[in-house]
């Protein structure tokens, strides 16, 4: 009986790190709380039993994340008995800097981007895994499974290794490190699927639910905490809504949905006609934003 | 197609259930510049309603700006991803594309057709199970075309798929595709393709992509899907002897010891006996955990950990095989070498060798001869340049498990890793071992090193010096054979101007060259080394990864690396052979410091700053240096031998 394709990529996803903790002297998973995050620690917990991971998780919080994410992410570590930091930007944090009044491009530079680099840094991380798939968007599509990243955290798309058959290499100076993404051949379907196979915890804004949404630029935007500001005369109203992706709450748009189970909402991703990226906004910034943002550092 | 699904709208169950057991095929596309590669893989995605609006929302938008096709809809730009391609309307880099349908999940990797990314290629060939080789239906099989069918056979695909694409461009014509799918035939048998599947198409029409083409008639094959749907990838690892690379020991608490891996061919059962290599132990395997739970058996492509009976010692690196057909263990090879780097391949130079999950250091002997790609002819070479295929002898500085490529990618495709820059140069694949190692052994001597350089007084060293010509390196290096012979020490100097009179006679100033001039003389000092003697080297030696090799040849202390360190300005002004006017009168090429590159050290021993103190003063603190080292009292315990 030759493997399934989700038998495949669970093995190559296996394999990757395991690679990086053979060869790396300080890795650490970023943990984002979304979906790909929880198909990501899944396997990690496969790869490494009877042990755990051997590795801590690192939350880079930009402070404007749903409050059940926070939560979810709270108890599931509980759960497994992990190491997770949780780093916000202090100089960030200090100035105020907020997705409202600064807009996504400051807040995502300052609260991700810095943030993250800030975090890697402090703890002297040389391999970081990130959830990122190629099939997200088209700079991704060609992004190595390791990929290399300057003293400066920058990626330079023109000198990638190569990357051939199941050798890597994670050969780095002092300052540089890895960047390294285990998912990178899972598709957003795959993801939804191995999460229904293997019955993974995910955050409960996935599924369908009455909350209080405020219309803004065409999306749906969930009054999460007070500190969204209403326009005058604008109220919250109750919808049935869900999340595709979840981020910062006022830069991630819900849809409305009645797709409150696992199969419901795979249902649904397949019979839709829009990409899960078209909720976030930072994508739509410009047209290679995400390969700059890149380039910059960002995950 | 998966989004057309009627059990999706239906029962979501049952489609979930159906699409549990769908299997996965990688291929790869490649063929020439404008073959239409990327419009044939953007039509596949968007006749597969693979497409979401907003993306095609932006792919519109892009065609009215760079779109090739007077602003249609320019399909190829669904997957011309980097901002560099879309303005340059090439593919520079692979990229990775997916989908699925209910037979079967695909990865693709859209490779680039231009001539100086072949080495993209090859990555993307390492990791498909087939490939599709576009062919222009106006210009049929090309230099390119070749070209890449080499690569593909030589990295082991079996299976093609022949895509004479732009049909349309030709109204149809069934006698212009045949001679094509003759000509490529012809070509691939030579190669070793046995595999060749041929479909008439046009990728911007659509023509037989998805649905059979009413304009071809003539043509009773399957669609382009569906022969991607339908090719039988053999399964053929399976039936092979097993190959556990270890990538990691698992060890949480003495009571468990497991072994994790990917099964690279072969079946993995419980009460196996195993050989452990290059060890040779054996045991049986007690469990083998896999991703959920204890599994009886393992095949390959599965990642689990095994524990075995009994404790014996293996790490990563490491190969557990069937114990009754094991791999063969060498330490030179016979191998294909694929160069990636701008930096050319120079024989002799140390590169870290990645094989599987070990790491070791190779060196490669001068290419037997390199491939001309577009006609298969074998050329002499004396290095390998960026994109060049050439077959070589290599070397590794201890033995290792292996098997043939053709038979194992996984224990016989290996990469070479700059051990300066970390860059990955180039790739390679192992075709035998060569038992040269095997026909001269060591002879074990009596008289060892120590006891050589006991009688001597001393214990024997290199003392290396490396700088700029015109530093001063052999007037400092002559003044301490003066000091150490009055000590009534032994001593002996290796001049790079003198040993280029002699044993390195046939030698130029290319880098090539250099790196072979450096070893050679390695060697020697190292044998030198051996009879006990104090090795005084003075050489410009240019090159960082040069002076590491000599280091490493000799054991632990016994590498001394003097830095005699002139600003350039100084050794021009004192230009005592007058070779620096010839350099910049441009009569003497590839001389260090004006045209050729000099790499000072790091972390030398001793650091000289001749602006700051004169030839004496520093030849009296080398000899110091050497005292405070103890390189000048007898050799008391056991040094380092050959």
């Amino acid at each position: 009986m030759p493997l399934t394709h989700l038998e495949r990529l669970e093995a190559e996803s296996i394999h990757i790190l395991r690679e990086v903790v053979a060869e790396c002297d300080r890795p650490v998973m970023l943990y984002s709380i979304g979906k790909d995050s929880a198909v990501m620690l899944h396997l990690a917990l496969k790869a490494f039993r009877p042990a755990k991971p051997p590795f801590p998780l690192l939350h880079v919080d930009t402070t404007w994340k749903f409050r059940e994410m926070i939560a979810f992410r709270d108890r599931r570590v509980a759960e497994l008995g992990l190491d997770l930091l949780v780093h916000v930007n202090p100089e960030g944090k200090a100035r105020g800097i907020n997705p409202i009044t600064h807009g996504s491009a400051v807040h995502t530079d300052a609260m991700k981007t810095q943030a993250l680099k800030q975090a890697l840094e402090l703890h002297g991380f040389d391999a970081a895994f990130g959830g990122a798939r190629r099939d997200e968007e088209k700079s991704r599509a060609k992004e190595r499974i390791f990929s290399f990243r300057s003293a400066q955290h920058r990626w330079d798309p023109k000198r990638q290794r190569p990357e051939l058959w199941r050798v890597y290499n994670t050969r780095k100076h002092k300052g540089e490190s890895l960047r390294v993404f285990p998912l990178s051949n899972w598709t957003e379907l795959d993801v939804w699927q191995y999460i229904h196979r293997e019955n993974i915890p995910i955050v409960p804004l996935y599924f369908a639910k009455s909350r209080p949404v405020v219309k803004r630029n065409g999306g749906l935007i969930l009054v999460d905490d007070e500190r969204l500001p209403l326009a005058p005369g604008e109220r919250p109203v109750m919808k049935m809504v869900r999340f595709r992706t979840l981020g910062c709450y006022p830069l991630t748009a819900a849809i409305e949905s009645t797709a409150d189970t696992l199969p419901a909402i795979i249902q649904e991703m397949l019979l839709t006609t829009t990409s899960e990226r078209q909720g976030r906004v930072i994508d739509h910034d410009a047209s290679a934003s995400m390969e700059k943002k890149k380039q910059e550092g960002y995950f | 197609m998966a989004h057309r699904s009627a059990l999706i709208a239906g029962d979501i169950l049952d489609y979930l259930d159906s699409q549990e057991h769908k299997g996965l095929l990688r291929f790869m596309t490649c063929g020439s510049v404008d073959d239409g590669k990327s419009t044939l893989i953007g039509r596949l995605l968007y006749e597969s309603k693979l497409i979401f609006e907003d993306q095609l929302a932006a792919v519109a938008a892009d065609s009215k700006k760079v779109g090739t096709q007077g602003g249609e809809l320019d399909l190829a730009l669904l997957v011309d991803g980097l901002a560099a391609e879309r303005e340059q309307g090439i593919t520079i880099d692979v990229a990775y594309r997916f989908f699925s349908t209910e037979k079967r999940k695909f990865i693709v990797a859209d490779t680039p057709g231009h001539e100086q990314y072949t080495r993209n290629m090859v990555t993307a060939a390492s990791n498909s199970d087939a490939a599709v080789v576009l062919v222009d239906a106006r210009k049929g099989v090309l230099t390119q075309t070749r070209r890449h069918s080499y690569i593909l056979a030589l990295l082991g695909i079996r299976h093609v798929i022949l895509a004479v694409n732009k049909m349309d461009t030709i109204g149809y014509a069934e006698a212009a595709f045949a001679t094509i799918v003759a000509d490529f035939r012809k070509f691939a048998d030579e190669i070793g393709i046995r595999d060749v599947a041929a479909i008439p198409l046009s990728a911007l029409k659509g023509d037989n992509v998805i649905t059979a083409s009413p304009a071809m008639p003539w043509y009773c094959g399957p669609t382009f899907l569906g022969c991607l749907e339908a090719l039988a990838v053999s399964e053929s690892l399976d039936a092979q002897a097993l190959r556990f690379p270890i990538q990691w020991v698992n060890r949480p608490s003495q009571d468990f010891r497991g072994y994790c891996g990917m099964v690279a061919s072969g079946t993995l059962r419980k009460g196996d006996r195993l050989r452990a290599l290059p060890s040779g132990r054996e045991s049986n395997v007690a469990r083998i955990l896999g991703p959920r739970g204890d599994l009886e058996r393992a095949v390959a492509g599965q990642s689990v950990t095994v524990t075995l009976t009994d404790e014996i010692d293996i790490s990563r690196g490491d190969v557990l095989a069937a114990a009754e057909s094991p791999p063969a263990i060498a330490d030179q090879f016979q191998a294909t070498v694929i160069w990636m780097h701008e930096e050319p391949m120079l024989p002799g130079r140390p590169y870290l060798l990645k094989i599987g999950t070990r790491m070791v250091t190779a060196s490669i002997t001068s290419p037997k001869y390199k491939v001309n790609v577009n006609t298969l002819e074998h050329l002499a070479a004396k290095q390998l340049e960026l994109n060049e295929i050439g077959v070589c002898n290599l070397s590794v500085d201890r033995p290792i498990p292996f098997d043939a490529y053709a038979d194992n990618r996984d224990m016989g495709g290996f990469v070479l890793i700059d051990r300066l820059s970390n860059d990955t140069l180039g790739a390679g694949l192992l075709h035998f071992a060569l038992r040269r190692a095997d026909n001269i052994h060591w002879q074990a001597l009596d008289v060892n090193k120590t006891a050589r350089a006991r009688v001597k007084g001393q214990r024997s060293c290199i003392l290396w010096f490396t700088g700029l010509s015109g530093a001063g390196k052999s007037t400092i290096a002559n003044l301490i054979e003066r000091r150490l012979h009055a000590l009534g020490r032994h001593t002996y100097i290796l001049d790079g101007d003198n040993v280029r009179h002699g044993l390195n006679k046939d030698l130029g100033f290319t880098d090539a060259d250099r790196v072979e001039n450096i070893r050679r003389v390695a060697e020697v000092s190292r044998l030198m080394v051996d009879a006990g003697l104090i090795v005084i080297v003075s050489f410009i030696s240019p090159f960082r990864a040069e002076r590491r090799m000599a280091r490493e040849l000799v054991g632990p202390g016994e590498f001394l690396e003097v830095f005699v360190d002139t600003p350039l300005a100084d050794a021009e002004k004192r230009d005592v052979k007058g070779l620096y006017a010839k350099a910049r009168r441009g009569e003497l090429k590839n001389f260090t410091g004006i045209d050729s590159p000099y790499e000072p050290p790091e972390h030398p021993e001793m650091h000289i700053d001749t602006t700051q103190i004169g030839p004496d003063e520093a030849a009296q603190a080398v000899v110091a240096a050497l005292e405070r080292a103890g390189i000048l009292a007898p050799a008391t315990d056991d040094q380092w031998s050959l």
